[in-house]
């Protein structure tokens, strides 16, 4: 309680002095209002002439310019992530094309070496073939050959054998017919 | 010993003059108000002139203080008034600035043993500076609107939707209200500086009596101690606070003058 009576006493104390310098508020009193209003009217014309004719228009300019900046560099950003997509879009389908292009050439020389093979294959079994075919004439000409040399030396035989049984050479017909009859 | 009880809590409202300035019969001499004007708009001055000085697309320090400033202002004028606010953008800036950096200033110590015509002065804290710069925003609003709207701008009194029969007792109040405007913009800010910087000198007065009643008084002096350091970052506070009002306010009205044939 004692604070608050104190307290009130240094107002009264202060609150008195205030009274002594001047008698009332200084606000009201029109002696300065001239100069107040010139000073105003000076200093704020001042402050608005340079805003708005300099320092606004420059830091307007300069945070325009960032903001143009950035949607400029969001807009080339987006250009290239296009462009990156273009070139993997590229990149797949040449990928892709060589990939067929591989399989088709693939594909071809297989073809071309089945058919090279065949061919080969071909030209081998014919000749085989015909070496058969002609070892087969061969031994049947052979074949023939021998049997004549044989049916001859039995010729020979069954002369000589006549000629010592009967001393009569026989003709060919019937030695001919008698070899045949023994043959069949 | 300077004596500190000497200064009462109005004399700080006092006006010195300082250099004798008679312009034809009309006293405009430099005083400590003037001249308290001409450091605060100096000092802005100066900041802007630094924080422009090199503008660069990654600002630094100076400049992005500078375009917080103008993008918080220009977002108000903006939303407020929309696409007509652009050309009062320098005028809402200029005003909440001068106004903010005047209650500002106001706040700063004075430098101990300083004669009396160099203490500290809060120019805001006179009424006629701030019915003043009242004043002009009120006499833009009146212009411009004319100048937009025609006789429409008459249609702020009588807003729409309003029955027929209630229309005149709307009219008065919307008329009262208007003729009120600059009272009531001027006092606001005229009267929040006036009253804390007589509560700032009335606990600081405090402090000196009690300290001067010695003994146990002196002890107890620490309350008013504390007390002058809330008021103060209060003070801190309001004086922001009240350059942003007027500046909303401003903004209000000359959207009300903008839009007036919209009503």
């Amino acid at each position: 309680m004692s604070v608050f009576l104190m307290m009130s006493a240094a107002a009264a104390e202060t609150a008195h002095g205030g009274e002594a310098a001047s008698a009332s508020l200084p606000q009201l009193d029109p002696t300065w209002w001239p100069s107040q209003l010139f000073w105003l009217a000076l200093t704020f014309g001042v402050l608005y002439w340079l805003m708005a004719g300099k320092f606004l228009p420059t830091l307007g300019g300069a945070i325009e310019e960032r903001r143009d900046r950035i949607a400029d560099d969001l807009d080339q950003a987006a250009e290239f992530r296009r462009q990156a997509e273009d070139a993997e879009a590229a990149y797949n389908k040449a990928l892709a094309d060589a990939r067929a292009k591989a399989q088709s050439i693939a594909a071809d020389t297989r073809a071309q070496m089945d058919e090279e093979i065949a061919g080969l294959q071909a030209e081998t079994d014919e000749a085989l073939a015909n070496q058969l075919s002609a070892a087969e004439a061969r031994i049947a000409s052979m074949k023939a050959d021998a049997s004549a040399k044989v049916r001859e030396a039995a010729a020979d035989t069954t002369r000589a054998v006549v000629q010592t049984l009967i001393d009569e050479a026989p003709t060919d017909d019937a030695v001919a017919k008698a070899i045949d009859a023994v043959r069949a | 010993m300077i004596d500190f009880r000497a200064a009462g809590p109005l004399e700080q409202f006092e006006i010195v003059k300082l250099v004798d300035l008679p312009l034809g019969g009309i006293d405009i001499s430099l005083t400590n108000s003037s001249l308290w004007m001409l450091i605060g708009t100096g000092a802005i001055i100066l900041f802007f002139v630094f924080a422009t000085r090199r503008v660069s697309l990654i600002p630094g320090r100076l400049q992005g203080a500078a375009e917080v400033l103008y993008e918080f202002i220009a977002d108000l004028v903006r939303d407020t008034i929309g696409s007509d606010g652009r050309k009062f953008f320098p005028y809402v800036f200029t005003l909440f600035l001068w106004i903010l950096v005047a209650n500002l200033f106001g706040l700063l110590p004075t430098f101990p043993g300083a004669p009396h015509g160099l203490h500290t002065f809060t120019t805001t804290s006179h009424l006629i500076v701030t019915l003043a710069l009242a004043m002009l925003t009120i006499l833009i609003v009146i212009v411009y609107g004319f100048a937009k709207n025609g006789l429409k701008f008459f249609k702020l009194f009588a807003p729409s939707g309003v029955p027929v029969w209630l229309l005149p007792l709307i009219a008065v109040i919307e008329v009262v209200s208007f003729l009120s405007r600059p009272i009531s913009l001027s006092v606001r800010l005229f009267a929040n500086m006036f009253a804390g910087h007589i509560i700032l000198k009335l606990f600081a007065g405090f402090i000196i009596s009690l300290f001067g009643a010695g003994g146990a008084f002196a002890l107890l002096g620490i309350f008013p101690f504390l007390g002058t350091i809330a008021v103060t970052m209060l003070e801190f506070l309001v004086a922001a606070l009240q350059a942003y009002v007027f500046a909303v306010l401003t903004c209000i009205y000359l959207s009300d003058a903008a839009h007036a044939a919209d009503h």
